[in-house]
């Protein structure tokens, strides 16, 4: 009697809100329509501040946390990515030479389009190119030894302003494209898309917890945290994290869909300074 | 006679408890209650705190509306069970995950998440 067959099926599908993918736009009037909506959402927080997350606004945490700072919880990481950033493979060669730019003070290019094989390449999966290309081991991608790079080079790199292109390139576009669909899409048992907590209800609570912007979250990772984690994680992991809690099936950290999704966000946050890694509760 | 008024309105579980006997229905009544309470506080079941304030729930979130007043504002349980089995039939943008459509919560549980609800 009940539709009990109809709920399960309904459960694995997702919908998409028809009027968003319906009006197509460019990724610089997209850019423009995401900053204008928050910058009349939060008229209180300037532009460059965004980058601090949830405590970008919300006054109360934000007190507690720039406490916490003064004692920065991945001090430690940090010096240990810079010395596995700098011993070099065996084979004589390290990091310095094989990522774009020398790699220190490079976050801001990440994630950036590959004209000549289609894809997206993430900081995390540059330094596991040049890992695999020098005969090394890849790293896992989501804590760990890849993190503590990540968050040499972020640190190398604060204050540096994200500048992520879109080249003119169809390949390009559809990459964008497909992030910004994954941001939209509502998924998952819950039915719920990234864009419901972290655009419309943004500044909305979820129990107690703030619904933080998604303006300015790429500039602060790896991030610590203290509570869920204990530990630094990468942006795919948290990707991963907030499609879980959702009851969606994650992705896996560096599959084309997070990279895509990546470099829709990150695009959106063009301009903001690298502030990575950082702390979060 | 007393029956037919209100069949159109009351769920199966209200018709059952006007044929029972005064006392049982009484205990089942409070029962359900208590069991939706159970139900929609838990973080794993109904988590309905997550977005709605309701009498007794610490620390809700504040994304729906508040669950206050509810028979005045749903006389007939049935819409409040359809908005909570579906809601996106009525709104198909909005946050609030459809427990029935995606199996969040079984029809049993939902029934008692209605008893609970209406009794606010
Ligand atoms: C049900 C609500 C919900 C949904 C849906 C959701 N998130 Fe989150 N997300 C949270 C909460 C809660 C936090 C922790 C508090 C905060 O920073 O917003 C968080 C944190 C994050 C962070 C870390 C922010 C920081 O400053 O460290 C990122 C990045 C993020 N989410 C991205 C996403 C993406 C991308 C999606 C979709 C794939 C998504 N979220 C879906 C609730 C949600
Ligand atoms: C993630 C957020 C969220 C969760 C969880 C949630 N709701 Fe809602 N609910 C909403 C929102 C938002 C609305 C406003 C109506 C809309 O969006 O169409 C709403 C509306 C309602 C309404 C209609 C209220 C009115 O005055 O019209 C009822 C009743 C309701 N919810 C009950 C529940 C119950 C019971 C649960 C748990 C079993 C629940 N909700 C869980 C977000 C949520």
């Amino acid at each position: 009697m009940h539709k009990t067959i109809l709920a399960v099926s309904a459960a694995l599908t997702v919908s998409l809100l028809a009027p968003l993918t319906a009006i197509a736009s460019s990724p610089e009037e997209d850019l423009k329509a995401f900053r204008d909506y928050y910058h009349a959402k939060f008229p209180d927080t300037p532009e460059a501040d965004f980058i601090n997350g949830v405590y970008s606004i919300d006054e109360d945490s934000r007190v507690q946390w720039e406490n916490m700072e003064e004692f920065p919880v991945y001090e430690e990481d940090i010096a240990a990515g810079e010395e596995l950033f700098n011993t070099p493979f065996a084979n004589g060669k390290t990091y310095a030479d094989c990522l774009k730019g020398g790699g220190v003070g490079t976050r801001q290019m990440y994630p950036y389009f590959d004209s000549d094989t289609g894809n997206i390449v993430t900081l995390e999966e540059a330094i596991n190119t040049c890992r695999v290309d020098n005969g090394e081991k890849p790293l896992k991608y989501k804590k760990g030894p890849i993190a503590q790079i990540s968050a040499y080079i972020a640190y190398t790199s604060r204050g540096n302003k994200i500048n992520i292109e879109i080249p003119n390139d169809e390949r390009a576009l559809a990459q964008y494209e497909r992030g910004k669909k994954h941001y939209y899409m509502k998924r998952g048992q819950l039915n719920l898309a990234c864009a419901d907590c972290h655009y419309y209800n943004s500044g909305m609570k979820g129990r107690s917890e703030i619904w933080s912007p998604s303006l300015g979250h790429p500039t602060g990772m790896p991030v610590f945290r203290w509570g869920k984690w204990g530990e630094l994680g990468t942006l795919h992991r948290r990707f991963g994290g907030c499609n879980k809690n959702i009851r969606a099936k994650p992705f896996k950290a560096q599959s084309d869909e997070y990279k895509a999704l990546e470099y829709y966000l990150t695009y959106l946050s063009n301009g903001l300074e690298i502030n990575g890694p950082s702390s979060r509760k | 006679m007393k029956i037919r008024l209100i069949s159109t309105a009351a769920s199966v579980a209200a018709l059952l408890g006007a044929l029972a006997s005064p006392v049982v229905q009484a205990a089942s009544q409070s029962e359900m209650i208590a069991e939706g309470k159970r139900v929609a506080f838990h973080r794993k079941l109904g988590n309905c705190l997550t977005c709605h304030m309701m009498a007794d729930g610490e620390s809700p979130g504040n994304v729906g509306p508040p669950l206050i007043a509810m028979k005045a504002r749903f006389p007939d349980k049935k819409v409040l069970r359809a908005q909570i089995w579906d809601s996106t039939s009525n709104n198909p943008a909005t946050m609030m995950p459809p427990f029935g459509k995606h199996s969040i919560l079984t029809e049993d549980q939902i029934d008692a998440v209605v008893e609970f609800v209406h009794s606010l």
